[in-house]
């Protein structure tokens, strides 16, 4: 199943053309590393979006292993180069004991409800007891979103009314979570730009009543990042990071000609790891991030 | 700041430019990289990045480095103008055809803000052009999509075609049309469900749309927060749809937006309007030099250097420099300096821009603006003498004069620092080198 499901998403990948790998055969085609050849792979990261100063570490870091090891061929340095991104994104995550309480934050637009489906989706099937509460209660038609997906999937919402607090739908889901005995509650958020003070503030209470009313949960705050998103998802990540702690992440739309460099920058610099990978707009189009896997699918 | 770190660059790089006059092409290819990297930290589109630092270069070669500005400056300006060109060269406004209905369609990426800018421009153009705006409602596959667009209709008291349980976007787009004009709609907006650019089936669609209404306007909605996609993404709704504009969403938020260049760069599709929040009034008439500034992370510093040239003229200066240098610089043409900056907004921020300018030596002089209005009630308080001479000022003058201005002693003792410290600053500044180059403009100098 998850093999299918990344050929599916290498299919999906390959279909852009100019791929990754394209670039790099091309930039090493002629087998001599020079600096024209760094400058070549530098530009090839940069249009990851990894952005240029990681970039250029890794590069750096690349010379430096050409010039230790005396490599020659095509394959050394591409092994070399493999490695090196696969260290940065492997980081260790944490346990997914349930009972779990998971709350989905992130900028506006990135696919917070999309994800929660899908998220519900996998683990109904894993044979979860899977509830879902809609905390995004500021946007036009947001809940109305998430209960057709609820009834997609099949699982339970936990809802109010617009305007209402999004804390207390959280408190009474969390409630209701207990009461029911569920397994894995999944908490939708209002998307907001991480520079909006007061919309922090509001996330942070919700994540307050979390904390303190999901006694006994293993609480997961999921953060999702557009792969389309260039520098500034680090700004995000930092700033979700500081108000909620976030031990996951979420990259989605990979199924587009976006190549999620910036999660390689950000888990690099925050040791978070990332968790899944949304790759359509379809419940089980979302896959289990492998670090291997992932490098590889960037120079398949 | 980026700005800081830009400008601190460029000082180290063109250190001894003054001398030679001209820019000449080791400086500027120094600088072509710093600006490069700044354009990238932007997300502009590297191979935009490429052809613009070019572009810069061949026009930096050899210019004159005006004496008012230092090399840094001077360069910086370029890059602005020919970035504020760039993004603003063709903008045109949108054009409204009265008598037949202004037929827009949005389209782009999912979760790019289509729908509620769908709304943002139908209210704004309502309340400007007094349209009578219809939104439709094509987005048939994201859940309650139509929901979405309705509500906003109500909250806004716009009217909203929809169809509920029917999947034929075209179809709707149809109905939606006809209604328009039954009902005597000036203004039809059609949202459109977000896609892949590389989606082929859902471009076609977007096709087939464009053939049913033959909208006047097919707007791009594009998040401000893109990274390098954003040229392929552009360039790919172009080929197909052949846009007629852009509209950058979510630009409240803190990115830098260099996916406004690289859209523009590659399509010559002007950026028509931005959003800049959630809100439906949230949206805004796009200027080309305030993006130029954002993208380069210079804020409003571009403006500040103007202004100071405007503000001092050659004679003042010349005066003051004079001054400076034989050391009659007092506390009379202190206050002066200080109220003239205060003219002209934040006075840390002006005098960071200061050539030579020492960070930390500045963290000394503290001239925030809410210090202005102290500063100057303490220089008043004081005789003319004092002024002149502030060396005068005993402990028992400085009583005298914080009770005068009803402040503290401690506050008489640090602007008398300060005022100080900033006399030092300006002597080592206006070296013997420099000032016979020519005269600096600059307050303080
Ligand atoms: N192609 C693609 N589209 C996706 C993916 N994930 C989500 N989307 C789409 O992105 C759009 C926005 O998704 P939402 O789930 O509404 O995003 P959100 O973060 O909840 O949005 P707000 O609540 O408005 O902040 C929808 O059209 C989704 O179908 C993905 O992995 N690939
Ligand atoms: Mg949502």
């Amino acid at each position: 199943m998850e093999l299918s499901l990344y050929e599916r998403m290498r299919n999906k990948l390959i279909k852009t053309k100019d791929n990754f790998k394209e670039k790099i055969e091309n930039v090493m085609y002629l087998g001599n590393f020079d600096d024209d050849f760094f400058e070549e792979l530098e530009e090839t990261l940069i249009l990851t979006d990894l952005g240029a100063e990681s970039a250029m570490k890794i590069t750096e870091q690349l010379r430096k292993k050409i010039i230790e090891t005396h490599a020659k061929t095509k394959e050394e340095v591409m092994g070399f180069l493999k490695d090196i991104l696969t260290d940065m994104v492997s980081v260790e995550g944490k346990p997914q004991t349930t009972p779990m309480i998971m709350m989905v934050v992130g900028v506006n637009g990135v696919g917070k409800t999309t994800t929660i489906a899908k998220l519900a989706s996998r683990y109904k099937k894993e044979g979860k007891k899977v509830m879902v509460a809609a905390g995004d209660t500021f946007r036009a038609a947001a809940t109305e979103q998430l209960e057709e997906w609820s009834k997609r999937v099949g699982v339970e919402i936990i809802k109010s009314t617009k305007g209402a607090d999004p804390s207390s739908v959280v408190f009474d889901a969390i409630g209701a979570a207990k009461a029911r005995k569920t397994d894995i509650l999944i908490c939708d958020t209002a998307g907001r730009l991480h520079n909006k003070v007061n919309l922090m503030k509001e996330l942070e209470k919700i994540s307050r009543i979390v904390n303190r009313e999901g006694d006994g949960f293993n609480i997961h705050n999921l953060m999702v990042l557009d792969a389309t998103t260039g520098q500034n998802a680090l700004n995000q990540a930092k700033v979700f990071h500081d108000c909620v702690e976030i031990s996951g992440i979420v990259l989605t739309k990979l199924d587009g000609t976006s190549k999620g460099g910036i999660a390689i920058s950000i888990i690099d610099e925050m040791q978070i790891p990332i968790e899944y990978v949304g790759i359509g707009e379809k419940q089980e189009d979302l896959i289990e991030f492998d670090p291997k896997k992932f490098v590889d699918l960037l120079f398949e | 700041m980026i700005f800081e770190g830009l400008n601190e660059k460029f000082q180290n790089i063109f250190s001894q430019l003054k001398r030679k006059g001209k820019l000449n092409e080791k400086d500027i290819q120094a600088a072509s990289r710093e600006i490069k990297l700044a354009l990238l930290e932007a997300d502009v589109n590297f191979k935009v990045v490429k052809q613009f630092t070019k572009k810069i270069s061949e026009r930096a070669v050899g210019q004159e480095v005006l004496n008012s500005l230092t090399p840094g400056q001077q360069f910086i300006k370029i890059v602005n103008d020919e970035l504020t060109s760039l993004l603003g060269g063709e903008i045109e406004r949108m054009d409204f055809i009265n008598g037949r209905p202004n037929v827009f369609m949005m389209v782009g990426l999912q979760g790019a803000g289509k729908t509620t800018t769908a709304g943002k421009v139908a209210n704004l153009l309502r309340k400007e052009k007094k349209f009578k705006p219809l939104l439709v409602a094509c987005d048939v596959y994201r859940p309650a999509a139509i929901k979405q667009l309705e509500i906003l209709g109500e909250e806004l008291n716009i009217d909203v075609y929809s169809e509920h349980d029917v999947k034929d976007p075209v179809g709707i787009a149809k109905r939606g049309l006809k209604k328009s004009e039954e009902g005597h709609y000036d203004l039809v907006i059609f949202d459109t469900a977000g896609r892949l650019q590389i989606d082929e089936a859902l471009m076609e669609e977007l096709v087939n749309i464009k053939k049913a209404i033959l909208p006047t306007e097919i707007l791009l909605t594009v998040d401000a927060m893109t990274g390098q996609e954003s040229v392929n993404v552009a360039n790919e709704f172009n080929r197909l749809l052949e846009i007629t504009g852009v509209i950058l969403t979510k630009l409240d938020g803190d990115t830098r937006g260099g996916a406004a260049l690289s859209i523009t760069y590659t399509t010559g599709k002007s950026i028509k309007y931005i959003g800049t929040g959630e809100k439906l009034t949230d949206i805004e008439l796009f200027y080309p030099d305030r993006m130029a500034s954002r993208i380069l992370g210079m804020g409003d510093v571009l403006s500040f250097i103007d202004k100071a040239q405007s503000m001092m003229d050659e004679e003042t200066s010349k005066k003051l420099e004079e001054k400076i240098r034989n050391q009659e610089f007092d506390l009379n043409d202190f206050l002066d300096q200080i109220k003239q900056i205060e003219s002209m907004g934040s006075m840390n921020s002006l005098l960071e821009m200061i050539p030579g300018a020492n960070k930390k030596a500045l963290k000394n002089v503290d001239l925030s603006g809410a210090d202005t209005k102290r500063t100057e009630a303490i220089i008043l308080s004081m005789t003319k003498e004092e002024r002149h001479k502030p060396g005068m000022i005993n402990a028992g003058r400085r009583k005298r004069i914080a009770f005068g201005s009803g402040t503290k002693v401690a506050d008489v003792n640090r602007l008398l620092k300060g005022f100080e410290q900033s006399k030092k600053m300006m002597k080592q500044m206006s070296n013997p080198n420099l000032a016979k180059k020519g005269r600096m403009k600059l307050p303080f100098m």
